[in-house]
């Protein structure tokens, strides 16, 4: 399979340029990834770097990110009598009362769907409104964008939500105590937005960042680059994913965000507001805004429940093995918070391959 | 978000993982105290148990409800998937299946014509298995009480030593017995009307003979079918009863190319995934090889091998060596896959 | 944020194409990407909708990139040791 990058010789010679220029200290690496967190787990990466490097996952779980108050207002929307459609992680979160799923069983009308064209297809099938949680960052929103602008059904709408990931990049490094040696940035959200915005936030706070793609050698060969760059002292922004991210990114997909979304401050979970991180209909698009057709009750959510140390974690402040609750009291059977519902969190992910980042 | 409300059985309770296991055990297992009839009971929780015949030799005893929604699928429907999946449990126990029994709860208006395809399924699978269906029972139910068809089946086996999924020792060679993820990526295709064009097929098959096949060529220490929760809930059961570890190879676990391509695209390990027609056994590590040849000159066979071994260390877990030369655990699967979004 | 799959475009048809994903064919919307595409071309999935055109050569350009990195190192190494 010519896009497959996981042999073994080039693994070994690439840990062992991270393990002769790794500095003595400990180092701290965040990516924003689901996907890399579980590229990392399931090919047991972390067994092949040496004990000083530490890396963590921040905000790369959309669903754990969502506000409680997105998801109250799909629980609103499905009670009311209208379809709401969601990726399948987003069923599982619980809003202040439940969750999209336990809605479900109940008997409201509430389907999973794999791609924002199925909840199309939805709504061309019923008269029913049909709403579409658009969740997820820059990779899935020119997605949304595209079907927008072909010509929706009328009785189609959607519940923005999507997000920006350099912003939340940002944040993490103006937090205190948040001491952060190197990013590997996204790569599949890189392919959507390229690499200029990663080199403004490299040079303004001196840190390391490659674009890494998913196979289990670009995450080692994204490691080995900003373990370069920490030996070198010389941080900058790098393209480790050359064949899927060009520099200026895709012009088209960020044009169609362009056209439909327009920037504006965004609550992410666990974290508070963003200046500039999320997306919301233009004055164009702004008949789709599910928010703007129907009367949704604006009620202020539980975020974070009590001992849940999902805002460390999404802030890679924390590990999961560090929360008490963990694995005893919060098991994805019974999550406390959203670090363990969503399948692209940390807390989630660890649970399910074990519990420990290292053998 | 744990507020405490009336307990009630969710879905995750019948998807053969981990939550399944703790209900079993907080209200079956310690209510019931008259629970065995030989050396294989139901504290076991093996595929059957076992009935000791004085003098005469062991009887092994299996029973299965089978409620797969939709009914009919690519590769099979649940006729097929009753009779073989019984005919299996007792094959994995190390038993020669004797007879079947087949009881039937169908919901008012459920389709005459589907009942006829569903029971010339099953007498299809008998006929391939060489086991008669012998008794049965058929209910009724009024509209709505229930979803179209299931059924019941008991299965009754005759071994000399029955196998158990307990039984493997430190240094005994872990076997497949073919290719993994193929039944449950059908299913999961189907039935989500994933709208890709190749469409997948069940593997449901009978494996009392290919099973006879592999234990008259070595000595077989521990089997197991991977149904419900795949090859990760089967390994992981295996090693928690005998209190041994499991290491595996990833790079010989034998995925089909269009399992793994579904698999990826939803974001579900074939791994955790129900399979139908495959078996997973233990050997002693002189006689693995005789036993992977003999699998693989068998019809069901041809893509046996040797995925790993039985360890010491790592008591009760099962490790997995990735293909890139990592290590991490491989874990039990808690319950219904959800696909990822994307 | 996530998975993106590359595939290879069997046919194609306006805004759309039929790809090939590991095996699977898959029915994709081309309306998210600027380049053309023709047949044989591989193209990087999500959600139905293609992100990027992908090529061999930029595939086999990866482990070109990889080795560089990789022959760096060790010319490093060993001028180190001399």
């Amino acid at each position: 399979m010519k896009f497959k990058f996981k042999d073994r010789d080039r693994a070994e010679k690439l840990v062992r340029i991270i393990n002769q220029k790794v500095p003595d200290r400990r180092i701290k690496i965040v990516h924003v990834c689901g996907t890399h967190e579980v590229a990392i787990t399931e090919n047991g990466l972390r067994s092949l770097l040496p004990d000083q490097i530490d890396i963590r996952e921040g905000p790369g779980c959309p669903v754990c990110v969502t506000p409680t108050s997105d998801l109250d207002a799909a629980l609103q929307l499905a009670e009311s009598g209208a379809i709401v459609t969601a990726f399948g992680d987003m069923m599982n979160v619980p809003g202040t009362a439940k969750s999209l799923k336990e809605l479900k069983s109940e008997g409201a009308d509430v389907r999973l769907v794999y791609s924002v064209s199925e909840a199309i297809k939805t709504a061309k099938n019923t008269d029913k409104q049909v709403v579409f949680f658009s969740v997820g960052f820059e990779t899935t929103t020119p997605m949304t964008a595209a079907v927008l602008k072909d010509d929706p059904p009328e009785n189609f709408s959607i519940l923005p939500s999507n997000k920006l990931i350099p912003p939340a990049m940002e944040s993490l490094l103006e937090l205190p105590d948040n001491r952060i040696d190197g990013f590997i940035a996204p790569g599949h959200v890189s392919t959507i937005i390229g690499v200029e915005p990663y080199e403004k936030l490299a040079e303004d706070y001196e840190v390391p960042i490659a674009i890494g793609g998913f196979e289990p050698l670009d995450v080692l060969y994204a490691l080995a680059l900003i373990i370069n760059q920490i030996a070198e002292g010389e941080p900058k922004a790098e393209n480790g994913y050359r064949r899927a991210v060009n520099y200026e990114g895709n012009e088209k997909s960020k044009e169609l965000i362009n056209e439909v979304f327009d920037v504006t401050d965004s609550i992410w979970r666990g974290i508070g507001t963003i200046p500039d991180s999320g997306l919301t209909l233009n004055k164009e698009y702004e008949r789709w805004n599910a928010r703007e057709r129907f009367e949704i009750d604006p009620k202020e959510g539980v975020e974070t429940p009590p001992n849940c140390l999902c805002p460390q974690v999404i802030t890679a402040r924390a590990t999961p093995g560090e929360c008490d609750l963990f694995r005893e009291k919060c098991t994805p059977d019974s999550p406390y918070g959203p670090c363990m519902v969503g399948e692209e969190a940390m807390c989630n992910i660890w649970y399910r391959y074990g519990g420990r980042p290292k053998l | 978000m744990n507020e405490s409300k009336e307990e009630t059985v969710q879905l995750t309770h019948g998807a053969g993982g981990r939550a399944m296991g703790e209900l079993l055990e907080k209200y079956v297992l310690n209510t019931f105290t008259n629970k065995s009839a030989g050396d294989i009971g139901l504290d076991q929780l093996d595929d059957g148990a076992t009935i000791d015949l004085p003098g005469e030799g062991t009887l092994v005893l299996t029973t299965d409800s089978h409620v797969v929604n939709p009914l009919f699928f690519p590769g099979g429907d649940i006729g097929k998937l009753a009779v073989c999946g019984t005919v299996n449990d007792l094959a994995v126990m190390g038993a020669k299946p004797v007879a079947l029994t087949s009881s039937l709860i169908v919901e008012e208006g459920f389709s005459i014509p589907e009942l006829s395809r569903v029971m010339a399924s099953m007498e299809e699978s008998s006929r391939e298995s060489d086991v008669p269906i012998i008794t049965g029972d058929t209910k009724v139910l009024e509209k709505g009480a229930m979803d179209g068809l299931a059924i019941n089946t008991a299965g009754v086996g005759f071994a000399k030593e029955p196998v158990s999924d307990a039984g493997m020792n430190p240094g005994d060679r872990v076997i497949l017995t073919g290719t993994i993820g193929d039944h449950g990526m059908a299913l999961m295709q189907y039935r989500e009307g994933l709208s890709f064009r190749t469409e997948l097929e069940s593997d449901i098959a009978p494996l009392n003979d290919l099973l006879g096949v592999a234990l008259e060529a070595g000595e077989i220490t521990a089997m197991k079918d991977p149904t419900r929760g795949g090859i990760a809930a089967a390994l992981n059961e295996m090693a928690d009863k005998s209190g041994l570890g499991i290491t595996v190879k990833e790079e010989s676990i034998p995925v089909r190319e269009a399992v793994s391509g579904i698999a990826e695209l939803i974001g579900i390990s074939p791994y955790e995934v129900a399979n139908e027609g495959k078996a997973v056994i233990t050997a002693t590590h002189e006689t693995a090889g005789k036993v992977v040849d003999a699998l693989r000159s068998h019809p069901l066979g041809p893509e046996a091998r040797e995925i790993g071994k039985v360890t010491e260390e790592w008591s009760e877990k099962v490790i997995m060596e990735t293909e890139i030369g990592g290590r991490r655990f491989l874990e039990a699967p808690l319950g219904d896959p959800v696909p990822r979004i994307c | 944020m996530c998975l993106a799959i590359p595939g290879e475009v069997l046919a194609v048809e306006e805004d759309r194409a039929t790809v090939d994903v590991g095996g699977v064919e898959q029915e994709v919307r081309l309306d998210t990407l600027s380049e053309d595409v023709a047949e044989g071309d591989y193209l990087l999935v999500h959600t139905g909708f293609a992100i990027q055109k992908l090529s061999s050569e930029e595939a086999e350009e990866t482990l070109s990139l990889f080795d560089e990195l990789i022959e760096t190192n060790k010319q490093l190494e060993e001028e180190r040791e001399v």
